[in-house]
């Protein structure tokens, strides 16, 4: 076996995400190669180096890579694609974005958000909002996969793997690349949080965020939200969790005014404990929270803050 | 500039699904079916194409059992003109439907072709990005906004760090994301107006297309329950609780 895993950037920099991803392909088993595609990504290289079960990794650096656009992201992937049995990305946008198009160009299905590895061609992955979880089996020569880094825990860094150039170089004439507008914070990225607290609907408007942002300096979480409280213009999309926005499993998850429909469960139902902060007592979260206070966040939440 | 649909049929999205007892599959007999919502918000986009003079005309297509026709149906009272249903029984995976696609692309030559970003049955999120690598077409995933203008169309895309634009030339795949729209409901007139709109029934042997796949579904199971925890009085009783029993503060 001998596996390929596309590592996962955010602003040029190894993100977190790869860590986990590495872990599922040492689950599979045999050589893992890292390719760090991008423009300027030595030092996402040099990070990817580090990671433990690691045995090379392969940098693209170069301007047609900038922001891995899907097409020559996609064409990249397929020309490497031929020296290896399994393809992984994280189950980032990224990932998403790119692999189907591996797995479409080598005539081969793709499976999504993988969850558990029972052997080299038969994973886990949730389906239906995660109501169901379906054991699939692969029977492809190359086998592409996104991985949900909430499945597997992150490998650690003590490894100093060698570091390669590829000298593949695509044309794209296609996409270009025209701006971004990235959330700037200072807290802890939303996937990888061991706290994470999220307002919904019943924040009322975008303002009394705020209100969570004491409870969250002082728990170092990252602050998520439901899809109503994005829709509303609230905050930003980036912080929405659930089945089609981000998964997160952190220790401690904290629900503030949202409902718990099944689509925001499947973001953050497997967090270790999960409070609920929501005026109604019959609302669905509490099905689902280890600690429930019933009563009004306008009012709770000054309180909390205070006494943490 | 003709722009091409691709609408699936799955489960409502408010109903709580079931595992089969002997753990083959999820259950879907009589439950409630309807157009996967991220297929609605395409049809959505590609209606309000051709009423912004930018379309000429909105064609739907899916791929699926003879009760798919009932989302084409919705698809023509929403607003599309004719309708492409690709039947068949068997379970239809993503790079099936993708090369299905790819072949109704080559025939209709489509400007732009909208699909959901993902089917809330499968959560694969691929067959848009699969269709566009297939036909050599470019892509603009997960889209918020799309601006046709001239020859290129305007993407912004929803990604992990918030929001990024790409451009595109045409013709272009794009999928759509929650906040591209809010899609309308089809009026009583144009339910009954869609009744008589064109729907060209085909098979996947029509278009030489193998729908099995290399994939097996071995089993499927129910996730393990979380039970329900206790209510907590107050604010220090809780904070009690997350320090000495939950051991997490
Ligand atoms: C295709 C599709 C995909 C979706 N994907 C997602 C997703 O990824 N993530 C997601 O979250 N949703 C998603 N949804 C939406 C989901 O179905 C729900 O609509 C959404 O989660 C509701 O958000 P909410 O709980 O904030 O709002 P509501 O359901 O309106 O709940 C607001 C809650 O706040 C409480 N409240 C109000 N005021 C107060 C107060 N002062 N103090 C305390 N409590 C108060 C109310 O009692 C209520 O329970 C999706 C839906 C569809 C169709
Ligand atoms: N059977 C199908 N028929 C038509 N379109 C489909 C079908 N399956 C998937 N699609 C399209 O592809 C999108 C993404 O689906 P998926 O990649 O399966 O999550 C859907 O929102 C549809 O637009």
């Amino acid at each position: 076996m001998s596996i390929l895993v596309l590592a996962d950037l955010h602003e040029g920099q190894l993100a977190g995400a790869t860590a986990h991803v590495i872990a599922a392909a040492q689950q599979i088993g045999g050589d893992i190669d890292v390719l760090v595609a991008g423009e300027g990504v030595q030092a996402a290289a040099e990070a990817a180096a580090k990671l433990d079960g690691v045995s090379k990794v392969r940098v693209a650096d170069n301007a047609v890579y900038a922001h891995q656009l899907a097409e020559p992201m996609g064409a990249l992937l397929v020309e490497l694609a031929g020296d290896y049995t399994h393809v992984l990305a994280s189950a980032s946008t990224t990932g998403k974005n790119v692999l189907p198009r591996l797995a479409a160009l080598k005539d081969v299905s793709q499976l999504s958000d993988v969850i558990a590895v029972d052997s080299a061609d038969t994973f886990k992955r949730p389906i239906y909002a995660g109501n169901a979880i379906a054991t699939v089996k692969s029977d492809d020569v190359l086998k592409v996969i996104t991985v949900r880094s909430t499945g597997f825990d992150a490998v650690g860094e003590g490894n100093s793997a060698p570091v390669e150039a590829v000298d593949v170089v695509v044309e794209n004439s296609q996409s270009s690349f025209v701006k971004e507008e990235l959330a700037a914070s200072d807290r802890p990225e939303l996937g990888g949080a061991k706290v994470v607290i999220s307002g919904g609907r019943g924040m009322g408007n975008g303002e009394n965020f705020k209100l969570l942002d004491g409870i969250a300096d002082k728990l170092g979480a990252a602050i998520g939200a439901s899809r109503a409280a994005v829709d509303a213009g609230f905050v930003p999309n980036d912080m929405q969790v659930g089945q089609t926005g981000k998964i997160v499993a952190p220790d401690l998850y904290i629900a503030v005014g949202i409902s718990g429909a099944i689509q925001h469960l499947a973001g953050m139902k497997d967090s270790k404990v999960i409070v609920a902060i929501n005026k109604d007592d019959e609302a669905p979260i509490f099905q689902v929270a280890d600690y429930g206070l019933v009563g009004d966040l306008f009012e709770i939440l000054p309180e909390l803050e205070s006494k943490l | 500039m003709k722009v091409l649909v691709a609408v699936k049929r799955v489960i409502d999205y408010n109903v709580k699904i079931r595992v089969k007892a002997d753990h083959s599959d999820v259950d879907l007999t009589n439950v409630k079916m309807a157009m996967n919502p991220f297929c609605e918000i395409a049809v959505e986009e590609a209606v309000r194409l051709k009423e912004k003079g930018v379309a000429t005309e909105v064609v739907a297509v899916t791929v699926g059992p003879k009760a798919a026709q009932e989302q084409l149906r919705t698809a023509l009272a929403l607003g599309a003109d004719r309708a492409i249903h690709i039947e068949t029984d068997e379970r239809a995976e993503s790079l099936a439907v993708a090369k299905l696609l790819a072949k109704v692309v080559e025939e209709e030559q489509p400007g732009l072709v909208v699909l959901g970003k993902q089917a809330i049955d499968t959560d694969n999120n691929q067959t848009g990005q699969m269709l566009a690598a297939l036909t050599g077409l470019p892509q603009g995933t997960f889209a918020s906004e799309v601006a046709v203008d001239g020859e290129k169309v305007h993407v912004t895309r929803e990604i992990d760090g918030g929001l990024q634009t790409i451009a595109l030339t045409l013709p272009a795949i794009v999928t759509t994301d929650l906040r591209l729209n809010e899609p309308r409901y089809a009026k009583l007139p144009d339910i009954m107006k869609a009744k008589k709109k064109p729907l060209d029934v085909k098979t996947p042997a029509d278009y030489g297309v193998e729908v099995a796949s290399k994939v097996s579904l071995l089993k499927v199971e129910s996730p393990a329950e979380r039970k329900g925890g206790v209510k907590v009085a107050s604010v220090d009783e809780l904070i009690d609780k997350l320090k000495n029993e939950a051991k997490v503060l």
